[in-house]
């Protein structure tokens, strides 16, 4: 516990040494994105950015993903930047609430963007105001084994007796339908957000997710009557509780597992572990209820000004400028994510190219369960999620369980 | 000659020590004293560590009653405490079967020790590596023996026992090392009269050397009871409080409320930390009373 505290120390020293010393035409950018391909996109868009403002320059404090968390929290409050990356969504509403995020209307205005973003304007509104600058998002939906399921003669599946069919000719054939560890939780969260928007449609997803509807409701039963028949049939992965997500792709790569519900940013491990494009295939989750809009997950990552920004005005022409289609292009072609700008163009890769054809088509995107419920009742419900899929017969347990959550943290 | 001059060369001997002792009370009031108070006073309050604080009374110690989570933390948290002893005699006998003049023996001391030197981290992913349901070494044991793999930390039956033993292993190495050092001071001479008078084995163990061994015991008792309720790293390591919050400890609840992603229950964590206090409390008056008596001559 000591080190995390220590590690948010440093960070506010940190960054209250760097905040100190900003000048008029010098912006500071916090964001988490230490990974290679987040990290190479962020150099090239500040670059590019340097270039084309000369007056302006920036300095960019690079996070540890996982610490961003908690020191966002201390930077916010102690010695802002002008800019801070985060999400979409009821994630951002803590700080919207606290008064340490501005609102942006006017880039929005300036730029056209209603139209340009208009896909995300609705995860990034609150209150009747724009509260930053989504810059890319990424599809959910099953990635599957194409060879696998042509050995098997399987098609495709397009509704839910079609699934149960395919992932019964699976275990014939002793294959695990789903691969899935839920070791972290939000995995079984991505599970329960396709079965219920497929049961329930997305704005009873929303509403249940906003607080709005109770977990006892007889809806969320038919969502979770529907999750115990894929348990089970046996569709998931054996002991998946003890995985975390990525200990869950092996057995997809061996050829153990068929399926797995996730976001796209599964491809490039599952490609890394030499899985070809012959082999690997994706396809959108198949509907439930028939008639039900398709709706789909399709979280959204974000940049934000500060409340307490030092220079509000070069931070939003930087704002502006990673709202325009061409470096959305760009950001998105190296993150090997889907631009949110209507004018930019998708990178040339076939998952992309599927998940920006479906996104496309559905009118209902949700964040994911944990950017949609506030942080207290996904944790509930997320745990709640995976103790059902290992102890279905608790299912009654676990909703009085949630319904309390549910209670106390709206 | 001032005033306070005078005063100092009269009672200087009286004074010095408390010079000395300055600086360390100074810390210790400001890092150790304050802060209980400070999370006392926190734990009253409704706060996500962004905005306002709001005063609650003792709502949230009212909540903590009715928290299944926060009962599982504490009968998770009483195994541990229990069944952490067991670092004890197995340190003992590690340290019996050591300490002998053999060739080599430094060595072997070294890698008995060795648990302990490495991180809590480390040691935590060698044992889930080791519990893997499909890879694990357990489980290849098991499958030999014709018995069905058991995914020991995803299975709320075992993932208590599972952590702790993984727990055990360093602090069975403490332990030893504790009784190694006690074991240099025991007295030949003692060992000598009490085989003139023919004990050997168990009884050599258990009335001469043991009694000599005492304050080593004691030492072993605190540090294992305190290794007991800060356990943390391991439960964060290996399980993160799963499956399903069946492995959380008072320690890992407390950080997960105040601290992780899902968290900012600054209130909520507070009273929870507060309860831990009230748990070690207990134990510490425990142990300072022992000390007391001691000190008194027995």
């Amino acid at each position: 516990m000591t080190n995390i505290i220590q590690k948010n120390l440093i960070a506010v020293a940190v960054s209250a040494a760097l905040g100190t010393t900003a000048y008029a035409g010098e912006i500071v950018i916090n964001t988490d994105t230490s990974d290679p391909a987040p990290k190479a996109a962020f150099e090239a868009v500040i670059a590019g950015f340097e270039a084309e403002n000369p007056d302006v320059s920036v300095t960019w404090n690079l996070f540890d993903h996982e610490g961003y968390k908690s020191s966002i929290r201390n930077f916010l409050t102690a010695d802002a930047p002008d800019l801070a990356n985060w999400y979409a969504g009821n994630r951002m509403l803590p700080f919207v609430n606290a008064g340490l995020f501005a609102s942006v209307d006017d880039v929005w205005e300036e730029n056209g963007l209603n139209d340009s973003l208009a896909s995300a304007a609705g995860s990034m509104t609150i209150d009747g105001h724009k509260w930053g600058v989504p810059y890319t998002y990424y599809q959910w939906g099953v990635y599957y084994r194409k060879d696998i399921f042509a050995d098997l003669g399987i098609d495709v599946p397009t509704n839910w007796e079609e699934f149960k069919a395919a992932g019964a000719t699976l275990n014939e054939n002793g294959v695990t339908p789903i691969t899935i560890g839920s070791k972290y939780l939000w995995t079984a969260g991505g599970v329960f957000d396709y079965l219920n928007l497929r049961t329930n449609g997305y704005d009873f997803h929303m509403a249940l997710t906003k607080g709005e509807i109770a977990w006892t409701d007889d809806r969320v039963r038919a969502t979770m009557a529907n999750w115990l028949e894929l348990i089970e049939a046996d569709f998931f992965l054996e002991n998946h509780a003890a995985y975390s997500w990525q200990e869950a792709l092996p057995p997809m790569v061996r050829g153990e597992a068929a399926m797995y519900i996730m976001g796209n940013f599964a491809v490039a491990p599952l490609r890394e572990a030499g899985l070809t494009d012959d082999q690997l295939g994706f396809f959108q989750f198949p509907e439930i209820t028939p008639g039900i809009e398709l709706a789909e997950d399709a979280p959204t990552d974000t940049i934000h000004l500060t409340a307490n920004a030092k220079n509000p005005v070069d931070a939003k022409r930087f704002l502006a400028y990673l709202a325009r289609a061409d470096v959305q292009t760009e950001i998105n072609a190296t993150l090997g994510q889907l631009p949110i700008n209507s004018g930019s163009t998708v990178a040339d890769d076939v998952f992309l190219q599927a998940g920006f054809e479906m996104l496309s088509n559905t009118n209902g995107i949700a964040q994911f369960f944990d950017r949609d419920a506030p942080a207290e009742m996904a944790k509930a419900g997320m745990e709640g999620f995976q103790e059902f899929m290992v102890k279905p017969d608790r299912l009654e347990a676990i909703l009085e369980r949630l319904e309390k959550a549910r209670q106390r943290a709206y | 000659m001032s005033s306070f001059a005078k005063y100092w060369k009269a009672n200087q001997v009286r004074l010095a020590p408390w010079v000395f002792l300055t600086p360390g009370i100074f810390m210790f009031l400001m890092y150790v004293i304050f802060p209980i108070f400070q999370s006392a006073s926190l734990s009253l309050y409704e706060w996500d560590g962004l905005g306002e604080k709001e005063y609650v009374g003792l709502r949230n110690y009212v909540e903590l009653m009715d928290d299944e989570a926060f009962y599982t933390s504490l009968k998770n948290n009483v195994i541990w405490l229990v069944l952490y002893m067991l670092a004890i005699p197995g340190g003992l006998f590690v340290a019996l079967f050591l300490n002998q003049t053999v060739r080599g023996i430094r060595i072997y001391k070294s890698l008995f020790f060795f648990p302990f030197v490495i991180s809590q981290v480390v040691v935590g992913l060698v044992f889930t590596w080791f519990y893997d349901p499909s890879f694990g070494l357990l489980n290849v044991v098991i499958q030999s023996f014709g018995f069905d793999p058991i995914a020991v930390l995803a299975d709320e039956r075992f993932v208590t026992y599972g952590i702790i033993a993984a727990g055990l292993w360093p602090q069975t190495a403490y332990c030893m090392i504790l009784y190694l050092t006690g074991l240099n001071a025991v007295d030949p001479e003692q060992i000598e009269a009490a085989r003139l008078d023919n004990a050997k084995g168990w009884k050599m163990l258990w009335y001469v050397i043991l009694p000599q061994l005492k304050p080593a015991t004691f030492i072993s008792i605190v540090v294992t009871v305190i290794g007991a309720l800060r356990s943390f790293d391991l439960v964060s390591i290996m399980t993160d409080g799963g499956p399903w919050g069946s492995s959380r400890v008072l320690a890992f609840y407390m950080y997960e409320k105040a601290f992780s992603e899902y968290g900012f229950r600054m209130g909520y964590g507070a009273a929870i930390a507060v309860v831990l206090l009230g748990i070690m409390l207990v134990y510490i008056s425990g142990v300072l009373y022992k000390m007391y008596r001691d000190e008194k001559g027995l």
